[in-house]
């Protein structure tokens, strides 16, 4: 049951858990446990997201309309059949959007004020 | 992984069963990365973040169902609105209820160690008297011999012309000795309290405050210790002032002065006015006390046989010392409130079970789609305790508005200032109370539901299903029985104030102004300088227009019951058993005719009667039948107070002690033979004044009259006879008010219960009652059917409800005034009005049944 979230800015700012899972489902559609593993990869490590925040995390972005489950399987070889797949959905890759450009806003002031090295 | 399966029950059900088979593959994964000292590490990661995870998915859910119980209940406004309302009604009388007991019966007297504080009386064990006061020579020899106590203090009431910073004004206070404000363990904000050497007569005289009289006489300045202030016309220092909140004996109580006993004071045994308080030895009960001061008083009475043959002691605790029946008309409160809840709640029972029976369709449908029982069922309990929160909500509110009318039921006697409010306990209670009524027939009818969901699906809402239709019917029944029980209870306490204000008082009411001042001793204690006042004040009154007679009494009939002495019969055997005695009181002529106490025999007192000629008496008639039978009271002679007396007239018996106590007989003396000294306390201070037309209009006047006569005299008591009256039934009309407008609510409940059900089993029945309109029933045996199901209902509550109600009339038979607990006008109407109330209940849904159009219904 998705709720009518009309602007994606309402969304905003994104847990930290939940704009990573979109990052992960950007590029493809993923079970839960290759969620996981992507954003290790991709943070070097550094954030692992456990079981528990991973569907709780996700049940909260299928009821705002973020990911829906997916009945599309990959080639049946990969296939589990216990495993659920979920897929980014056209507000998912915009809420994503919209969070991205305000982290990059926030890196922007933070280089006019000499936090971070590099041109304003 | 047994482990993680137990932490995934932390988890909403629902959340568990979507996602639960999955969180354990990737437990079992990640747990296989993790070695040695890492598992610890991982294990510890793995706890805090189930709990926290589990935490905001329930808080989730939560959110959820709020959202969705508000969307349902606001699209069924009137639902939500009845609900609301019923649960409130219950709450709000039985916290207001609850709050008063507690109050007064319950919660510990606001002084230190208050469990071992205990009145000290005198008793007359052979008759009803169990708390007398105490003569101050048995105070001082009861207190010297006992050992049961830590401290024994005494006090006695005193009324006094204050002047302080203002006009003089009448001020009640107390005289204490030196234990007792220690006894009560308060300290004085300002200054100190009575000390042994305040207590000598040499010492200078000295006053306490009360915090309300320091803040209206002296806008509650520092500078007030050590100020002179006037009592009874001569001078008191002010050493102290007590805090707020504090007021003893009583909530009158404003000011306090050192109980000071002078030799005199202790060779009359039979003077009793001391009250006695005590507090027990850490090791000593009641009960021990008791047997001590029961033993001294034996030695005593030996000691003093003429005196004390018949006086016992009577240790009771200050919490215990209500009147029995103060405790008896708050218990009979508290049962009326608890009656409106029981009829509350079996509303709002019968309110959610109509409500989850009506849905059954809605929840098959969802639990159909995928919905489990405990989601369901959470929801349905989020619903119900949001409804009964929103009816506790509103039941504090009715409870605070309702509480200042409660506290008027108060008795007044209470040793404390504060009146009631309601604390943080109370509303626990009351939140708790409807949460337990929401959950209990919010929750298990959705459980129910949840279960036998193809059931549902497959008959949609046709039948209600016989056990539950059954559980409803109990429910009115229930409402019927607790109404009726209200009903009467209500009409017999009606019947009983109308008996009470139909008795004769002995006077007449109408048309009589009284105003009270109390001339202050020793200014006037000379006989002749209180018959100049009088005579000024009394022939000035007479010229006034309209006015047609005036006197002075030392006591108004019912304002003050006391005033009682000894009276002794020449060759009459003294019964030392039976205390003869008559209450007195010192008239200015003319009193019987203002009063309108009808003359018998004789004449009354007259100007004649001075110091010089013997002392007369009137007295009333059961005077004459108690001591003279049959025979001619006049000129006959008896002793009163140890004096003799020559009967020179009989009046008309009248109520001194109030309407519903027995009065002993009166005796009336002249004025003038009140001697100088003795009698300040008997010094006729009530004036009276019969009038025609607006007497309260008169009352101007009077104070002016007054003022010339002693520009010093304060006025107090302003009122009518008739408000006098009135005041004797002044709590039973609050009582009746508060009784009546609950019985009223549960009539209404009830009604709204009956009709509920009923129009509820019409729509259940909507199919069966058209296939018999279909095969020919005619309006009539479907409005019969209908009605024939409401009146068994209600007959079986009467049934229930007359039984309960006899109970409830016999135990509070003390309140009635002799109306019978089974009256059969206050058992017919209330059993009548019951019946019409299901009548008109049920004519609704009767209608709406002989109206269905089988065509539409069947089809």
């Amino acid at each position: 049951m998705a709720a009518q979230t009309p602007s994606p800015e309402s969304l905003l700012p994104l847990p930290t858990a939940t704009f990573h899972i979109l990052l992960a489902l950007a590029t493809e559609d993923r079970h839960g446990y290759a969620i996981i593993q992507d954003v290790a990869a991709r943070t070097d490590g550094e954030l692992k997201l456990s079981a528990g925040t991973l569907y709780h995390s996700i049940q909260r972005m299928l009821e705002q309309g973020l990911l829906v489950e997916t009945r599309d399987r990959p080639a049946p070889e990969e296939d589990d059949e216990r495993r659920r797949y979920y897929r980014i959905t056209p507000f998912g890759n915009a809420v994503g959007r919209a969070e991205a450009r305000r982290l990059t806003q926030l890196v922007r002031f933070a280089r006019a004020s000499g936090f971070v090295p590099g041109k304003a | 992984m047994h482990f993680y399966g137990f932490l995934l029950r932390l988890y909403p059900a629902s959340f568990r069963a979507e996602y639960g088979e999955e969180m354990r593959a990737i437990f079992l994964r990640t747990r296989k990365e993790s070695r040695g000292f890492r598992t610890v590490l991982f294990w510890m990661a793995t706890l805090i973040e189930v709990f926290s995870s589990a935490f905001a998915a329930h808080w989730d859910v939560l959110n959820q169902d709020l959202r969705y119980a508000a969307r349902t209940l606001a699209r069924a406004p009137g639902f939500a609105f009845t609900a609301i309302t019923v649960a409130a009604l219950g709450i709000g009388a039985a916290t207001a209820a609850y709050t008063l007991i507690d109050h007064v019966m319950v919660r510990a007297l606001p002084f230190a160690d208050p469990d071992r504080l205990v009145n000290i009386w005198q008793n007359v064990p052979s008759s009803h008297l169990r708390e007398l006061e105490l003569s101050p020579a048995n105070y001082r020899d009861w207190k010297n011999a006992a050992t049961s106590f830590s401290s024994f203090g005494a006090f006695a009431s005193l009324a006094a012309t204050f002047r302080g910073a203002g006009e003089p004004q009448r001020i009640f206070g107390a005289a204490f000795t030196d234990e007792i404000f220690p006894l009560l363990g308060k300290q004085p904000v300002l200054g100190r309290v009575f000390s042994a050497e305040d207590l000598k007569h040499s010492a200078p005289a000295t006053v306490v405050l009360s915090y309300s009289l320091w803040q209206d006489e002296f806008g509650g300045g520092s500078a007030v210790l050590g100020r002179k202030v006037e009592i009874n016309g001569s001078p008191h220092t002010i050493i102290g002032v007590m805090p707020a909140g504090f007021s003893f004996p009583d909530r009158d109580a404003k000011l306090w002065v050192p109980l000071r006993l002078a030799p005199i004071d202790f060779t009359d045994r039979s003077n009793w006015y001391l009250h006695g308080l005590a507090r027990l030895n850490p090791d000593v009960s009641g009960s021990q006390a008791q047997a001590e001061m029961t033993g001294i008083a034996a030695q005593l009475a030996r000691a003093y046989p003429k005196e004390l043959a018949n006086v016992g002691a009577n240790v009771v605790p200050l919490r215990d010392d209500i009147s029995p029946r103060a405790r008896l008309l708050l218990e009979a409160l508290m049962g009326a409130a608890l009656c409106l809840l029981l009829i509350a709640c079996a509303n709002l029972a019968n309110l959610l079970l109509a409500r989850a029976l009506a849905r059954r369709g809605e929840f098959a449908v969802r639990s159909a789609l995928g919905a489990g029982r405990e989601r369901l069922a959470r929801q349905m309990l989020t619903e119900s305790v949001l409804l009964a929160l929103a009816g506790g909500l509103l039941g504090i509110l009715i409870a605070y508005a309702a509480v200042p009318l409660f506290a008027r039921l108060m008795p007044n006697a209470l040793p404390w200032g504060q009146s009631p409010s309601i604390d943080t306990r109370l509303l626990a209670f009351a939140v708790l109370l409807t949460l337990i009524t929401g959950i209990a027939f919010g929750a298990f009818p959705a459980l129910r539901a949840g279960r036998n969901s193809e059931g549902a699906l497959r008959d949609n809402v046709r039948s209600g299903g016989g056990r539950r239709e059954r559980l409803r019917s109990a429910l009115v029944v229930t409402e019927i029985a607790a109404c009726v029980v209200l009903l009467i209870s209500s009409g017999l306490l009606i019947r009983a104030l109308s008996r009470i204000r139909g008795l004769d008082p002995g006077f007449r009411s109408d048309h009589v102004l009284t105003l009270r001042t109390m001339l202050p001793f020793p200014k006037y204690q000379k006989l002749e300088t209180r018959r100049t006042f009088y005579n000024g004040v009394l022939s000035s009154a007479r010229q006034l227009p309209g006015v047609t007679s005036v006197a002075y009494t030392s006591f108004l009939p019912m304002v003050m019951p006391g005033g009682v002495w000894h009276v002794e019969i020449a060759g009459r055997p003294q019964d030392i058993a039976q205390q003869e005695s008559a209450s007195a009181r010192f008239i200015t002529p003319d009193y019987f005719v203002a009063m309108g106490i009808p003359f018998v025999m004789g004449r009354g007192i007259e100007e004649s009667d001075t110091p010089q000629k013997p002392l007369v008496a009137v007295v009333s008639r059961s005077f004459v039948d108690h001591y003279w039978p049959g025979g001619n009271p006049l000129g006959r002679h008896f002793k009163f107070n140890f004096l003799d007396h020559v009967v020179v007239g009989v009046v008309g018996d009248v109520r001194v002690r109030g309407l519903e106590r027995a009065s002993e007989p009166q005796v009336y003396l002249s004025y003038q033979q009140a001697g100088d000294a003795e009698w300040s306390w008997y010094a006729p201070k009530d004036l009276v004044v019969r009038a025609s037309g607006d007497v309260l209009a008169l009352a101007p006047t009077l104070r002016r009259i007054i003022h010339d006569a002693d520009p010093e005299q304060p006025i107090s008591d302003v009122q009518t006879l008739h408000d006098i009256l009135d005041g004797e039934t002044g709590t039973r009309s609050i009582q009746l008010r508060i009784l009546g407008s609950f019985a009223a609510a549960a009539f209404f409940l009830a009604a709204f219960g009956i009709h509920g059900l009923l129009a509820f089993a019409v729509s259940q029945r909507t199919q069966e009652i058209s296939v018999r309109i279909a095969l020919g029933a005619r309006p009539g045996m479907i409005l019969n059917m209908v009605l024939k199901r409401a009146l068994i209902l209600a007959a079986a509550g009467v049934v229930v409800g007359t039984a309960l109600a006899f109970a409830a009339g016999r135990s509070m038979q003390a309140l009635l005034a002799g109306v019978s607990p089974a009256d059969t006008l206050t058992f017919s109407t209330a059993i009548g009005l019951c019946f019409a109330m299901t009548l008109a209940g049920s004519l609704i849904p009767a209608r709406r049944a002989t109206r269905i159009d089988p065509v539409t219904a069947l089809r």
